[in-house]
């Protein structure tokens, strides 16, 4: 392992990790409201993903579970949490929640709230960056649950049928909201499906950045070089519940503890430990910390949308 | 001035704005090789290439998702449905991505896309493909409704869509394809939100879009023969509605019956009642009428059909009752 990338990926998850705690405890202080999923445990998927892709001409987009994409794309700490407040200089200017964060000059395009409408939405940016011969690749992130639902189906067909350069990564986190993988799906590694289409489909360890990127960087490949789709299913976990509202009854505490075990940044946090770099980390969780403070700060302090500019966006005005 | 079909009309405007921007890219079920189920794209295929005249398998939510993709990336895409009864399919793709994407990403997505094709009723399709959808989709915010009824209304509103900014659904019916009009031979554009008298007249107005403008047109020229001069107003877009127009002719008719072939509860013309009476009402001298499709789903044996639909015969009557005639 690049000593200069473990530090770069150990930062970053850490960013979102302690972003996303932060956002817990705004919301059990009320300061936040509708819902809030968490990313707490999945930090390596959103990071090894974008450190494989090159946001210069690369495409993002995502579901509801999206701060860590944001984040992982270099959205602002303070607009994902003015988002969050429901302020003004949010990443979405307050118009979207926590479930919808963009940001347009980051190529970050959300954010999205229906299960699976993403995939063909994906397809369509994938259609048009090869129109355009831009050489560039869109990454859709999805959950297990969408696997079910037809415009995933609708969407990946059509990626193959036009040959687009797309890769679709699958955040296998073994649960729908209560309902497990076993009970969704007959088979445990989903980038199965990707044979009926047909494109290609690989698997990832969701728990290790480093894995995650070189599964990604192929795809990518696949699809710059050769317009092809893939799918990949990347096992991973979510420590918290499903949102914020969820007492987490269907999985048991053994369970979660023993997928902590391999929790991804605690394995960057150890090697870097061990290698003699103990004020690296330091450093890193101290510089992190300042952004996460300082963005809360002047996030809270920020001010609300004006109410007369309630119907503003609605259209886009000339 | 040349005298064309509506059918022509649409594919002129398609093939202008495709000359003009190579941006514009059309897509749906049998768009290409077909020339469109309805041969609204006779030829684009030739001249335009399969990149940009894109044959799609049937699967609405899957296309129409796709366009809106394409739409966030900088391309103009014309979604086909080839009837607005299978954008049921993609209604999800309509309203809760293109109609939000714009607010919800507090203004930085564009979504410039065009979902087009029949809506309403043809003749004996029966209950699943005689749907009349405008209202799902007027009550959206975030996007335009147009629904014209000239081969001149449909080629000037159309290229406006294209080059418009903001996801717009387009209908045209399937029973006046082939109904001919005069369209200039140089290029127009007709603004959105402005609506056309398509007859002068003082004594009522009627108010419809679509194909129901030629049902008012002939409900009029009956009226004619009981000496009442009807004016005929076609609103062309829903939405931007041009309320002036409407209110301009109320008030100077002071009577107004709407023909609409939705159903009456929670509809368009519904809507337009409640508009007229709470902002015309010291001009009304009765109640505004509605003219609507039966509560049922379309039977198909056409001497049911014909019933539920709005007739001549139910127009004259709403007209008497609010001349109280
Ligand atoms: C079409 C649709 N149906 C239902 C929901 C409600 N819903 C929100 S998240 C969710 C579970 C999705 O699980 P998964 O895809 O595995 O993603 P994860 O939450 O694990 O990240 C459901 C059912 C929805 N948003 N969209
Ligand atoms: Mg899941």
């Amino acid at each position: 392992m690049n000593i200069e990338e473990v530090k770069k990926y150990y930062g970053e998850m850490l960013r979102i990790r302690r972003f996303e705690e932060e956002a817990a405890r705004l919301y059990t202080e009320r300061k936040i409201g509708g819902f809030l999923h968490l990313y707490i445990g999945q930090e390596a998927v959103a990071v090894g993903a974008v450190a494989a892709i090159d946001l210069k001409k690369d495409y993002v987009i995502s579901a509801y579970r999206c701060h860590g994409h944001y984040l992982a794309c270099g959205g602002s700490v303070r607009a994902g949490f003015a988002e969050l407040l429901g302020k003004e200089t949010g990443c979405a200017k307050g118009r979207g929640g926590s479930m919808h964060f963009y940001d347009v000059n980051l190529h970050y395009y959300g954010g999205w709230g229906i299960v699976g409408a993403h995939v063909p939405v994906a397809a369509g940016m994938a259609y048009a960056l090869k129109y355009r011969n831009s050489g560039g690749v869109v990454i859709c992130f999805i959950g297990d649950g969408a696997v079910n639902i037809g415009p995933f189906f609708e969407g990946m067909s059509l990626a193959a049928l036009w040959g687009l350069p797309l890769v679709v990564i699958i955040e296998n986190n073994y649960y729908a909201m209560g309902t497990p993988l076993h009970k969704t799906a007959p088979v445990e590694d989903l980038s199965i499906r990707a044979l009926g289409f047909p494109v290609a489909r690989d698997t990832a360890d969701g728990f290790d950045v480093f894995a995650v990127k070189e599964v990604v960087a192929r795809a990518v490949e696949r699809a710059r070089s050769k317009n092809q789709t893939t799918l990949i299913d990347v096992k991973c976990y979510r420590y918290r519940g499903h949102s914020m509202a969820d007492p987490g009854t269907y999985r048991t505490k053994e369970e979660i503890e023993e997928k902590k075990r391999n929790d991804c940044i605690l394995k960057l946090e150890r090697y870097l430990d061990m290698n003699g770099y103990g004020d690296v980390i330091e450093e890193i969780k101290s510089k992190i910390e300042n952004e996460i403070q300082q963005g809360l700060q002047e996030a809270l302090n920020d001010p609300f949308p004006a109410v007369e500019t309630a119907e503003k966006f609605a259209y886009v005005e000339d | 001035m040349a005298v064309i079909q509506i059918r022509e009309a649409i594919r002129d405007a398609i093939a202008e704005e495709m000359r003009k921007d190579d941006s514009v890219i059309l897509l749906g079920e049998e768009v290409g090789e077909y020339d469109g189920a309805y041969k609204c794209s006779r030829g684009l295929l030739k001249e335009f290439g399969p990149h940009r005249v894109i044959d799609t398998p049937i699967c609405e939510n899957g296309f129409a998702g796709l366009g809106i993709g394409m739409a966030f990336l900088g391309l103009r895409p014309i979604v086909e449905f080839m009837t607005f009864n299978f954008s049921l399919i993609a209604i999800d793709q309509i309203i809760n991505t293109a109609a939000k994407a714009r607010l919800m990403s507090g203004g930085q997505l564009k979504c410039p896309i065009v979902f087009r094709g029949a809506g309403g009723a043809a003749k004996q399709l029966a209950a699943q493909h005689s749907n009349s959808f405008e209202h799902f989709y007027s009550y959206t915010p975030g996007l335009f409704v147009v629904a014209p009824s000239t081969p001149y209304d449909m080629k000037g509103l159309l290229k406006t869509c294209i080059r418009d900014d903001n996801p717009i659904c387009f209908f045209e019916s399937e029973l006046t394809y082939s109904l001919k009009g005069e369209v200039p031979e140089t290029e127009y554009y007709i603004p959105l939100g402005v609506g056309d008298i398509k007859k002068e007249g003082k004594d009522v107005t009627l108010i419809s879009w679509s194909k129901n403008v030629h049902l008012a047109l002939r409900v009029a020229e009956e009226l004619q023969k009981d000496n009442i001069d009807a004016e005929v107003v076609d609103i062309r877009t829903l939405k931007p509605l041009d309320t002036q127009l409407i209110y301009d002719s109320v008030r100077k008719t002071n009577r107004c019956v709407v023909i609409q072939e939705q159903h009456e509860i929670a509809s368009f013309g519904s809507y337009l009642a409640f508009i007229i009476q709470r902002d015309c009402f010291d001009y009304l001298d009765a109640p505004v009428e509605v003219v609507s499709s039966l509560e049922v789903p379309m039977p198909y044996s056409f001497v049911l059909e014909e019933y539920v639909f709005p007739s001549v015969e139910r127009c004259k009557e709403a007209v008497y009752k609010v001349c109280y005639l």
